[in-house]
């Protein structure tokens, strides 16, 4: 397929001091696949996440996002662009109930924040798209529950159903299956498989099994340079992989 | 949360009952001071909607309760001796009528809010609390250098102003008055809280990063909640000068900040009816330990740390237990 990139990197680069997190890194994501970013701790992956979000200004590159120069937009920008995130530690409003986390995403998707007078929770399309994704995640049951009574793993759950309710056009996703369990982990690969199809994902994950399973694509990503490209199948065959990553992680 | 309704109810029946049970039996006094704790009350709900529900610890409000307060005392003084305030670009006289006195006080309050807020809010933390605390002492000291209006001896109203249909001068009708405008604003908030505003301003709050990747500026938010805040204390200031018939530079004073913010802290930072009942308890503190001796600061202050130590939440905190997350 010739599919033109939802999302495209051009030579990103970012250093903090003499260490160099991003050195010019470029890929991009094609409409309806999973690019998986692997590498060992501290190769700059969640760095190169927050570049992409718009949370860490980059020093040199361009953020392409469905063929726009996005580089010069803050986080909220991007965000409404169509860029939705999921963060590597949760990252929550705590003192809300999970459904009224879920919420707020499909607030900012409605971009009904200056609505003053309405009560948001009685507003049956924002609380049915809240739900949904809920549903979409396996926590409608957990609805009520204040956010900071779940357990690690559900929270990363509602990470990502907070995500879904921003409908976006590209995810970005920080090791949504940390924490999550067997079971979890099983339930979250099943469900990242089929939601390709609604927006690629860009997705960082420490799981190199569910890696291989959903990836059509994987970059590599080792002192802040990808160090290669490819299908699953070249990337495990990879010699210079094998040595910088996959050597340690697989037994 | 039923409890805390519950609660909530009662406070507001006592705020009520004590007045009208002072008006059964001739003390007006008493209701001067019941007055007096129910204006002290807009203040800090106002105060609450930006310190409680958006996180922003402003210790500069003081700015926007004189702003009310000279509002009323400016356009009542003209009213007074006849002349316009300006007649150039377009006249404007004075007026003794508490409804457009409330107006441009809301009006001009929300403006200061909204320029001290754009600036201030550009910082967090104790940055925040020192840019607004500086912003608050400017205001005092203008007032007090400023000889049109009374300088540091503030101006004299002799008549309170007007409002259509009532005898404003009977402590029980202006209670009355003070006590409507309580609960509408008590209504407003409910719905500000409760609104996607309400919820994006709670999130701003818990967690910034969140809040910016679903794609809500944080910074409009609290922009926008920081003015709303600032124009209720505008208004509870119009008030308060309009009870005293008096104004001075003292409404602007940091003192006036830190009296708020002790009504929320000892109420119950976030909740509904915390700056109520925290008022209404400086109120009778400040009346019946000030009886007792002049340093009653002392024992308030102890009071407060009590609170402050063994109440997470306030006395409302104390009484209902932990806010639950709601629907």
């Amino acid at each position: 397929m010739t599919d033109t990139p939802v999302l495209e990197l051009r030579n990103i680069c970012k250093r903090f001091g003499a260490v160099v997190a991003s050195n010019d890194v470029s890929l991009d994501l094609r409409p309806g696949e999973i690019h998986a970013l692997i590498g060992p701790n501290g190769a700059g992956k969640s760095t190169l996440i927050a570049q992409i979000a718009g949370t860490l200004p980059s020093d040199a590159g361009q953020v392409m996002f469905e063929g726009r120069d996005v580089t010069g937009l803050d986080a909220v920008a991007r965000a409404r662009a169509g860029l939705g995130r999921t963060f590597q530690i949760s990252s929550l409003a705590m003192e809300f109930t999970v459904l009224q986390n879920a919420v707020l995403g499909a607030v900012g998707q409605a971009r009904t924040a200056f609505s003053l007078l309405r009560p948001v929770m009685k507003d049956r399309v924002l609380v049915a798209a809240a739900e949904a994704a809920l549903e979409a995640v396996g926590l409608a049951e957990f609805r009520a529950l204040r956010t900071d009574e779940l357990s690690h793993g559900q929270r990363r759950q509602l990470e990502v159903a907070v995500a879904l309710t921003l409908r976006p056009r590209a995810f970005l996703m920080d090791e949504p299956m940390a924490g999550l369990g067997m079971e979890g982990t099983a339930a979250m690969t099943g469900f990242l498989d089929t939601l390709r199809q609604r927006a690629p994902i860009l997705l960082v994950e420490h799981d190199m099994d569910a890696v291989f399973r959903l990836a059509d694509r994987i970059s590599v990503l080792v002192y802040g340079e990808i160090v290669a490209t490819g299908r699953p199948d070249e990337i495990r065959a990879d010699a210079a992989v094998r040595s910088a990553y996959l050597g340690e992680a697989t037994p | 949360m039923r409890r805390e309704h519950r609660l909530n109810a009662l406070i507001l029946g006592l705020v009520l009952a004590v007045p009208l049970w002072a008006w059964a039996t001739s003390e007006p006094f008493t209701i001067t001071l019941a007055t007096r704790a129910v204006i002290f009350a807009i203040a800090g709900v106002g105060l609450n909607l930006a310190l409680g529900t958006g996180g922003l610890v402003s210790l500069g409000h003081a700015a926007f309760f004189g702003i009310g307060g000279y509002a009323m005392g400016i356009l009542a003084s003209h009213a007074q001796t006849y002349t316009p305030l300006f007649e150039w670009p377009f006249v404007l006289e004075g007026t003794k009528s508490m409804p457009v006195i409330w107006l441009l006080a809301v009006a001009a309050s929300a403006l200061a809010a909204l320029m001290i807020g754009a600036l201030s809010l550009r910082t967090s933390g104790v940055y925040f609390i020192m840019i607004t605390l500086a912003f608050g002492q400017m205001f005092y000291y203008f007032m007090i250098s400023w000889p049109a209006y009374g300088g540091e001896d503030g101006l004299s109203i002799y008549v309170r102003n007007g409002f259509p249909g009532l005898n404003t001068l009977d402590p029980i009708q202006f209670f009355a008055l003070s006590f409507a405008i309580l609960c509408a604003v008590l209504y407003l908030v409910t719905r500000l809280r409760a609104s996607a505003f309400g919820l994006a301003l709670g999130a701003a709050r818990q967690n910034e990063a969140r809040t910016r990747a679903v794609g809500i500026d944080p910074y409009r938010v609290r922009l926008l909640a920081f003015t709303l805040s600032g124009a209720i204390t505008g208004l509870a200031g119009a008030l308060f000068a309009d009870l005293n018939r008096f104004v001075s530079p003292v409404m602007f004073s940091w003192h006036t900040s830190g009296e708020l913010i002790v009504f929320i802290i000892l109420g119950g930072v976030g909740r509904l009816m915390g700056p109520v009942l925290g008022a209404a308890l400086y109120v009778a503190l400040e009346h019946h330990l000030g009886g007792l001796s002049d340093y009653w600061q002392i024992y308030f202050g102890a009071i407060l740390l009590g609170v402050v130590l063994f109440a997470r939440g306030g006395l409302i905190g104390l009484i209902v237990g932990r806010e639950t997350a709601h629907d």
